[in-house]
């Protein structure tokens, strides 16, 4: 017996042409101002045109315009989820044009607030990240620690966000003992239990795995050729953190692990980022037992203000102090580039200085350029609702990305 | 000069100047070591084999960053420096080409797919034209934006600025209206940075008052 099938109107000799969407720029997962211009052949992806530069704020411009100390706190505003990783860059390229010895206990902090940064930025995107693939609860929880973060960053420089703390030299203030003795506290207690109980519903979740393995595979030679740095190309399993293998400060005194991934796909990307939050932990605690005291910046007077108390009993500080606040110190003429490892990846300053009190130029290098133009070959094939996986697990802030 | 500041240590830079220069043979323009980097500049029409050599023969495998730079006052004014990583000599060098407006550079995307955003940032901002690059458009400025902002000689405030119009109900253009004129304050000590001849200076030099 044979069964006569239904006709259906739309199979046949009828071509389905790809059809193009719009992903933002006003998208609750583009992370802020993306646009997509993504080509679909039914819910599946073919092709992606990032727009970026929609923040374009002409940074690099308005600090050619400054003084180095006034442009210092235009870094704050490049990756608003982690301001210290951007000033770190910027602060140590001017310091290597100097040759400025930055003193022990200036670096230990440096450090200790940088790997604070870094959980600070990873709550953050781990939390979107989870939410961006369905799940509610971990976002707040992760963001209870974010929180705890940023009332530490508050409590040394005064702000929440942007810090504007780390200078050339060192860093602006020395913490109050209460601080550390806090932080050292948090991290035995409080990140712990938060986190773990947090991870504990994520890393094992069916959906959560469904969502994230094999998506978006990357082969290391192509997370060489499209310029990966950070969790992306150590999920890609190449164990490069320019903090070991090139230390700044005193990273070359601490111990700690680099992760990397075995399959180099989203979840791998997310796992990478919960095991460098462990290890920052573990540097902050080393940086907590080895800090020394002493001075926390230069004691060069010609680069480092002296402090106010000092400023109002001695005629000469007051002049430095004038001085510094309006002119700005001298830069010899010369050309670096600095980078160091964001919680993004690499973050590089290309600092040209021509002997003045300004940079001549200071091109940023964001760490998100370069993966969000790798999205159109790790999205093709993929379906749509991945690429809020993708651009999750890129951990893309604007802010940095269009300056 | 001994290295006393904390940035990120490499692999050391000996004997690297002089081997890449060799190498690079009648490619290379002019090669110096400052402020511990290595800055080689090469013939803007080699640009595309010297950095393949660079990759493929001495490891550099990563392209992190093309930076432009303007100088106004040269005659080629436009500098165009390629930041290269090796991920396994642990090393960072700058190569660098110089251009004008009208000699196009030729593209490295057909080392580094990397290079096309990267490449085009540059175009965007100071106008130099990447040859063979396949899809040089901005990318970083506003849809139908005119003119290269990080030009030296482009304003800070820019030509244009746009606003909500209530009436039309759309965006608007208009041009720039500043309610303050833009403030650049001289701190330069007259004795450091003036290029101005201070009053009185004229008679140091033999000349009649």
């Amino acid at each position: 017996m044979t069964m006569q099938l239904e006709q259906s109107p739309t199979t046949g000799d009828e071509v389905i042409t790809n059809y193009t969407i719009n992903f933002g720029p006003q998208h609750p997962a583009a992370h802020g101002v993306l646009r997509m211009v993504m080509e679909l052949d039914g819910e599946i992806i073919e092709r992606i045109d990032p727009h970026v530069g929609l923040l374009h704020r002409g940074t690099e411009k308005l600090i050619e315009h400054k003084t180095y100390l006034q442009a210092l706190p235009y870094f704050d505003r490049l990756d608003y989820c982690s301001p210290l990783g951007m000033e770190y860059s910027y602060v140590l390229a001017i310091e290597k044009l100097l040759n400025l010895e930055v003193p022990l206990r200036g670096q230990y902090l440096r450090v200790l607030f940088a790997e604070l940064t870094r959980i600070c930025n990873h709550m953050l995107n781990m939390g979107s990240h989870v939410m961006d693939v369905g799940a509610m609860t971990p976002n707040l929880w992760l963001f209870e620690i974010r929180e705890d973060c940023l009332n530490f960053f508050e409590r040394a420089s005064g702000a929440r966000m942007h810090s504007a703390w780390f200078r050339p030299g060192g860093v602006h203030q020395d913490v109050p003992l209460k601080l550390l003795a806090d932080i050292a506290d948090w991290l035995d207690t409080r990140l712990p239990r938060l986190f773990e109980d947090a991870m504990s519903l994520v890393i094992d979740n069916r959906i959560f795995k469904q969502r994230n393995v094999d998506i978006a595979l990357v082969s290391r030679e192509d997370a060489i050729r499209w310029g990966f740095s950070g969790p992306m190309i150590r999920a890609a399993g190449i164990p490069w953190d320019i903090r070991k293998s090139q230390p700044y400060d005193v990273y070359d005194r601490m111990d700690f692990e680099i992760p990397v991934g075995t399959n180099s796909d989203c979840y791998d990307r997310f796992m990478v980022r919960v095991e460098e939050v462990r290890q920052s932990a573990r540097i902050m605690k080393q940086c907590l037992t080895e800090m020394p005291d002493g001075p926390v910046a230069s004691t060069d007077r010609k680069v480092v203000p002296p402090k106010r108390g000092e400023m109002k009993q001695s005629m000469e500080a007051l002049i430095h102090h004038f001085k510094l606040y309006t002119e700005g110190f001298h830069v010899p003429a010369g050309e670096v580039y600095v980078a160091t490892e964001s919680p993004k990846g690499e973050f590089g300053v290309y600092l040209v200085s021509d002997g003045s009190n300004k940079p001549y130029r200071c091109k940023i290098r964001p760490t998100a350029f370069s993966h969000l133009q790798a999205m159109d070959f790790m999205c093709k094939g993929h379906m749509l609702p991945d690429a809020t996986a993708i651009l999750g697990a890129i951990d893309v802030v604007f802010g940095e990305c269009d300056r | 000069m001994t290295v006393v500041h904390s940035a990120p240590k490499t692999a050391s830079n000996e004997g690297v100047l002089d081997a890449l220069s060799a190498a690079l043979g009648p490619m290379l323009v002019a090669a110096r070591e400052e402020h511990g980097e290595i800055v080689l500049t090469v013939a803007r029409d080699e640009i595309e084999n010297a950095l393949r050599l660079l990759r493929d023969a001495h490891e550099y495998q990563q392209l992190m960053e093309i930076a432009g730079v303007d100088y106004p006052s040269r005659a080629e004014r436009f500098e165009v420096v390629y930041m290269l990583l090796s991920l396994t000599r642990n090393h960072r060098i700058l190569v660098k080409v110089n251009s004008a407006e009208d000699t196009p550079v030729p593209t490295v995307t057909t080392l580094w797919p990397v290079a096309g955003w990267l490449e085009r940032e540059v175009f965007d901002m100071y106008g130099v034209i990447f040859a063979g690059n396949p899809d040089l458009r901005r990318i970083l400025t506003d849809y139908g934006f005119e003119g290269h902002p990080f030009r030296k000689d482009f304003p800070l405030s820019g030509y244009v600025e746009l606003r909500y119009s209530e009436e039309d109900k759309r965006v608007v253009y208009e041009p720039v209206k500043l309610a303050q004129d833009f403030r650049s304050f001289d701190f330069m000590s007259p004795w450091e940075g003036a290029d101005y001849v201070l009053p009185g200076d004229e008679k140091a030099e033999g000349g009649k008052p």
